[in-house]
């Protein structure tokens, strides 16, 4: 293609990404290096019903609107929030590693931090869902795609139902039915055989759940994609294999999965970037109290009665380097096919 | 369920317009909260003729109302808050001063209603709120037992529930990590003497005697509720105290009334259901609860006209002779004149007698929350002990306020 007309062809792509995609991640940057303005405080006298009166302090906004005008964006911190205990806390991690003699005591203090805790649970999340969803959906493909083309379509229509439910409501009836008065709940109890054993209660099996949940979620996708790959798959290879005498398990793993590499490329990557911004079914399971994840935390300085915007943008922009750095091994090989062709 | 109360609202609208007419010149928009109170406070506002009136109540109304009064003009002309969400939007300077308008057109407030900060009135109350004690009666009169005045003697008759084998777990308790949990710190807290800040700054001080005593309180009553008690916000704690699993719950006054009329009420909760005031705790005098009041505002980024209009409607949601029907006047404990306090209003009037301390209106309390809510949960787990809760809570507070510039 000839670059002016390439130029052309990409115009409408390319300024729709500057206005979605890079207007808005330069905003969130500039607003995680400004924080509002050091309060202008005043005691003032209250009176509210059936107390009565009483001194209390309230915000000075005579004083507070002309520095507010005279700088609107705030006040410049650089990295400060950056570097604040709800996010990468330097500090206090200089701390807790002078402070402790091995490394358990080093990760606990670690992982009372809000960012790292979040952390451990977004990566181990990330990292223990993917690789399920992948092994799952390649096997709900293979064994729908062997079915007899009546059950098909019945087959495929059940098999994506946990990905057309909505997250949050997906995770809300698994949230009942594991209440320790729910379905799975009280037949976890009758199991373990102890009243006040409780799935919500406990942070490991909390995290079970919630992979369990995340790998249900997302399985269906990954199938959808192989199969999709598997109608591409050339009938002589794999009459060839079996003249071979290739069983059925070495048609999967010398054929098929070669096949189907690319598709399995494209879903870890879809699938690294979704299960690390993991979000409703932490809201969804009121699982805040035993997992946070990165998106979790951006959602809770927003949602708090006051809203911490700078400290919202500062986790966003974490969350963009980490997606970055998650991603980064799958994009360099890219890259490198691309400058080999 | 539904068409009666549609019925209800219908005879109660019409039998309104006809005693009172209510006219405005401008739109009005109200944001608030969703418990039947407020409900009957917009429905009373929308009543008025001559230009629109909406209203958007929601649970969600904190998340909302800041960006909905923020533009210029303001997207919400009014909106309905508390204590603390007053204090929010006064933070970021949305809510008119309303001298002129009650001078004008505010005949019929009583002065209690009037919320008046530095001398200016910024928000008109219409009821109050507190959480309190609600039990069992039936249960405690086989135990021959008086309800209890101090969380102690709550444990003492918990332990006395479980021993006899009637419930496994008889305390409720809104402790869902985030804002609920906070709450019934802050209830504790109090009751045990704390101060949430250093005298006359903003410097945390909840890392003192008062706040280890609150952790090894709640922790003791968690004992004895639903394992799953760190995800029950007020909403699951009164579905457990209706499907008859629990016999003591300190719990929001607003729910009174409500507490046994809701579906699948058991008929040993209905007859059983009682009220009394808060409780104290560690020999104190001051109950361990905070006193609320709900009440309405007009914003500030927008014309006159509209103010006007706002005042006007609002009022008429708030007319004195709303109270003579029964089924409002249960609803709450009303601040307006006229009201007859009905027997579900007992808890919160016990509760300002007892001299409960109001919810605290300083402007970075809304951080102490936020920082209460997300750190406490670690302790109630047994993973860290109570000192390292609190000096958690008070060091995530303080990078909050630091950000927020209340602290340098």
């Amino acid at each position: 293609m000839k670059h002016r007309t390439f130029f052309w062809f990409f115009l409408p792509t390319g300024l729709a990404m500057l206005l979605f995609i890079a207007f808005p991640i330069v905003s969130v940057v500039i607003q995680s290096v400004f924080a509002p303005h050091e309060a202008v405080l005043k005691t003032v006298e209250n009176c509210t019903p059936l107390v009565g009166c009483t001194t209390e302090t309230t915000i000075d906004q005579e004083a507070t609107r002309e520095i507010r005008e005279a700088q609107p964006l705030g006040r410049f911190v650089g990295l400060d929030i950056y570097l604040d205990r709800g996010h990468l806390a330097i500090t206090e991690l200089a701390q807790a590693w002078e402070s402790s003699d091995n490394w358990g005591d080093f990760w606990s203090g670690l992982f009372n931090l809000p960012l790292y805790r979040a952390l451990a649970f977004t990566l181990t999340f990330t990292f223990i869902v993917t690789p399920l969803l992948i092994v799952f959906g390649l096997m709900i493909a293979l064994a729908v795609n062997s079915l007899n083309r009546h059950l098909k379509g019945l087959m495929i229509f059940f098999s994506l139902l946990p990905m057309i439910v909505t997250p949050l409501i997906g995770s809300l009836i698994l949230f009942w039915m594991v209440d320790s008065r729910g379905v799975i709940g009280s037949a976890l109890v009758a199991l373990a055989g102890d009243p006040n054993f409780s799935l919500k209660a406990s942070t490991g099996l909390t995290w079970v759940m919630l992979i369990v949940y995340g790998v249900w979620h997302a399985a269906p996708f990954a199938f959808v994609v192989f199969y999709a790959g598997l109608q591409t798959l050339p009938k002589d290879q794999i009459e060839a294999a079996q003249i071979d005498g290739a069983t059925r398990w070495q048609q999967i793993k010398y054929v098929v999965v070669p096949h189907l590499m690319p598709l399995v490329t494209f879903v870890a990557l879809i699938q690294l970037m979704d299960n690390f911004r993991v979000f409703e079914p932490v809201v969804g399971f009121n699982a805040a109290a035993h997992a946070t994840s990165l998106s979790w935390i951006i959602f809770n300085d927003l949602g708090g009665e006051t809203r911490q915007l700078s400290a919202a943008s500062a986790t966003s922009v974490l969350t963009i380097i980490g997606v970055a750095i998650l991603l980064s091994p799958v994009l360099v090989r890219t890259w490198r096919d691309f400058k080999g062709k | 369920m539904f068409l009666k109360k549609a019925a209800l609202a219908s005879t109660i609208a019409l039998w309104a317009s006809g005693a009172m007419a209510c006219e405005i010149g401008a739109r009005v928009n109200i944001i608030g909260n969703e418990f039947p109170a407020i409900q009957t406070v917009g429905a009373g506002a929308a009543e008025c003729t001559g230009a629109e009136v909406t209203k958007n109540l929601t649970a969600d109304h904190k998340d909302i109302h800041v960006a909905g009064m923020q533009g210029n003009p303001a997207e919400y002309t009014s909106a309905i808050v508390a204590n603390s969400t007053l204090t929010i939007l006064m933070n970021d300077d949305l809510v008119r001063p309303l001298d002129d308008l009650v001078a004008k057109y505010g005949q019929g407030l009583q002065p209690s209603q009037l919320i008046t900060i530095d001398g200016k009135v910024m928000a008109v109350a219409f009821m109050a709120n507190a959480q309190h004690l609600m039990y069992r009666k039936d249960i405690l009169a086989d135990l021959g037992v008086e309800p209890p005045k101090t969380y102690e003697e709550m444990l003492e008759i918990a332990q006395m529930i479980r021993d006899k084998g009637i419930m496994q777990n008889p305390v409720g308790g809104a402790y869902a990590a985030g804002w609920n949990l906070a709450q019934e710190f802050n209830n504790m807290f109090i009751g045990y003497g704390g101060t949430f800040f250093k005298e006359g700054s903003a410097e945390p001080n909840v890392n003192s005697e008062a706040g280890v005593n609150t952790l090894n309180m709640m922790k003791a009553l968690s004992e004895y509720m639903n394992p799953d008690f760190l995800t029950h916000d007020s909403n699951a704690t009164n579905a457990e105290y209706r499907a008859g699993n629990v016999a003591l719950l300190n719990m929001w006054g607003s729910r009174a009334a409500t507490q046994t009329t809701a579906d699948g009420v058991t008929e040993e909760v209905k007859a059983g259901h009682a009220i009394a005031g808060p409780m104290t705790v560690g020999g104190g005098s001051i109950p361990a609860s905070t006193l609320w009041w709900d009440g309405w505002t007009v914003a500030k980024n927008i014309s006159d006209e509209e103010a006007e209009a706002t005042f006007i409607a609002m009022m008429n949601g708030i007319r004195p002779e709303l109270m003579q029907d029964a089924e409002v006047a249960s609803q709450a404990v009303w601040l307006i004149e006229g009201y007859q306090p009905t027997d579900a209003a007992v808890g919160v009037f016990e509760a300002a007698q007892a001299g409960t301390k109001p919810y605290p209106m300083v402007p970075y309390m809304g951080l102490m929350h936020g920082a209460l809510g997300n750190e406490l949960a670690d302790f109630l787990q047994g993973k860290e002990s109570a000192e390292q809760a609190l000096a958690d809570v008070e060091a995530a507070y303080r990078a909050a306020a630091m950000e927020k510039g209340f602290l340098k």
